[in-house]
Order: structure tokens, then C-alpha cells, then sequence
């Protein structure tokens, strides 16, 4: 008796099996494609070294491009100074402006020789491929990305920025201590170079 | 350069040999076309480094180790704050 009832479970079973399978098939299927997408979504979404690794990408492109000696002010002191007319010749005298560029803040125009502030220069660089919410560069390329422009074409950066008095943007009292900062910071560059040539 | 991102390498090769080269033209004309602008990092009159953009491929000196796409600059004014 307990044989023809035990055969005719496993019998059911097989059958039932065979029956559901495409259907069990399709779940797991679906269920795998569910968990890889969540996996890809949480990655894209939450990755909380990516601005990290950017900003060490873009500090070395920024490191790669620009002079040794205003690589250093920007490590040390957060911005770059570049001098004006760019691409003109220096002789001994100073130079009759300059800029302050600051990581996603305006472009600031002082006067070397008293630290008068001339302008702000609001610039931006927008993601065109992503017009609603884009993202913004990371710090260090948004200064090379200025950099690079007035570097290059001075005249058509100041033309395309949004040009206001001083203190719009950047606090004018920030910007005289920083510029404190950049002379005590290139005096004591030139008395470390001085030092250095006496023992040599 | 690429908002969020950072530094990303597009195409790399060497402009002496013609397959390689025509894959740089495709990807330098691909940026232009998205909107960016091109500058080649280089050395200036007054022997200071500065860069120099480009608009077309055949602007690139032969001898440029990069060229660095940035998105096109556009005057802005985001709200004041210090």
C-alpha cells in the first residue's frame, strides 16, 4: 500500500515541479535583474569617496598645468594670483593688476601695488549636457578651468563674466586678508630661497 | 573635465599614426559639439605657463601632450553668499 502511495507523490511532485517551472524561472529571473538594479542605483547614487578621488584628480591636472610656485599658493593658501596683462613680458616693476581666482566664488581684480579692489567677475562653468540639477566641477578644476580661460583669452573671460563692484560675492575684508597672507606668504618664499642660496 | 566626475581620459594616441589620430578628430570634434571648449596647456612669450584654446583639431600643436575639455564659460551669478 505504502508503495503505489509513495510512487504516486514522488509522481505528483514531478509533475507539479514541471508545471511550475517556467513560472519559478521567470521570478528568479526578475528577481536577480530587481537586485542588480538596486546594487547599480546604489552605487551611482551614494558613493562617498567619488567627490574625494575627483577633487585628488583635479588638484593633480591643476598641479600639472600651472607654475610650481603658484601651485604652491594654491595648496597653501586656497586660491591663484595671476597677473595682469596676462602673457605680458615682467620686468622689475609690478604689475599693474591682477586676479584672485577662487574656487566656485568670482574672479577678483586688486591693484598689487596698494591692494585696492577693483572687481568682481562672476563666472561659471555649467554642465550643458545636464541643464536641470547638473553638478558642479570640483574645486580644483573650476580654478583650473578659469585659469585656463583668462590664460587665454583674458578679454573673452572678463567679457563673458558678469562684472560687479567689489563685495557682491567675496567678502572684500577675506580678500585683503588674504592678499596679507599671499605677501607674508611670498616673503617668506624669498627669504627661504635667500637662505638657501647663502648656504649654498 | 566632467561636472561631478572630474578628470576623465576621452581617447589617447598618437597623432603619427593615421588610425589613431582620426580617433582623437572624432573625440575632440565629439566636445566641441558638446558644448565644451578645448585648451592645450603650453608655455607663453613671457616663459610663463598659461593655456591656449583651440577650436579645431588642426589648432593643436603636433607636439601637445593633452588637450583639456572644460564646459564653456558662461557669465553667473549665484546667489550672494560669503
Amino acid at each position: 500500500m505504502a508503495l503505489p502511495l509513495g510512487t504516486a507523490a514522488v509522481l505528483l511532485l514531478v509533475l507539479f515541479f514541471e508545471l511550475a517551472r517556467p513560472t519559478l524561472r521567470r521570478a528568479v529571473t526578475r528577481s536577480r535583474v530587481a537586485i542588480r538594479t538596486r546594487r547599480a542605483h546604489a552605487v551611482e547614487s551614494y558613493d562617498p569617496g567619488r567627490e574625494r578621488r575627483a577633487e585628488q584628480r583635479a588638484r593633480a591636472l591643476l598641479r600639472s598645468c600651472v607654475e610650481e610656485e603658484d601651485w604652491e599658493i594654491y595648496n597653501e593658501l586656497g586660491f591663484l594670483r595671476v597677473l595682469g596683462p596676462v602673457g605680458a613680458a615682467r620686468g622689475q616693476g609690478q604689475a599693474p593688476y591682477a586676479y584672485l581666482i577662487y574656487p566656485h566664488k568670482p574672479i577678483v581684480a586688486y591693484v598689487p601695488a596698494t591692494g585696492e579692489l577693483l572687481n568682481e567677475y562672476c563666472i561659471t562653468f555649467p554642465d550643458h549636457s545636464r541643464p536641470f540639477g547638473s553638478s558642479r566641477l570640483p574645486h580644483s578644476d573650476d580654478v583650473l578651468a578659469k585659469w585656463m580661460a583668462i590664460t587665454a583669452d583674458e578679454r573673452r573671460l572678463i567679457g563673458e563674466a558678469n562684472m560687479h563692484l567689489p563685495g557682491r560675492q567675496v567678502d572684500p575684508e577675506r580678500v585683503r586678508r588674504d592678499l596679507l597672507r599671499l605677501a607674508r606668504w611670498e616673503r617668506e618664499r624669498g627669504e627661504r630661497e635667500l637662505g638657501g642660496a647663502r648656504a649654498a | 573635465m566632467k561636472p561631478g566626475h572630474g578628470e576623465i581620459v576621452l581617447a589617447e594616441g598618437d597623432v603619427g599614426i593615421p588610425e589613431e589620430e582620426q580617433e582623437l578628430i572624432e573625440a575632440f570634434r565629439r566636445e566641441l559639439d558638446a558644448g565644451m571648449w578645448a585648451a592645450v596647456p603650453t608655455e607663453g612669450l613671457a616663459g610663463r605657463r598659461e593655456a591656449e584654446l583651440v577650436k579645431s583639431f588642426d589648432e593643436v600643436p603636433r607636439d601637445a601632450e593633452r588637450v583639456i575639455f572644460f564646459p564653456r564659460a558662461a557669465g553667473g551669478s549665484p546667489p550672494a553668499g560669503r
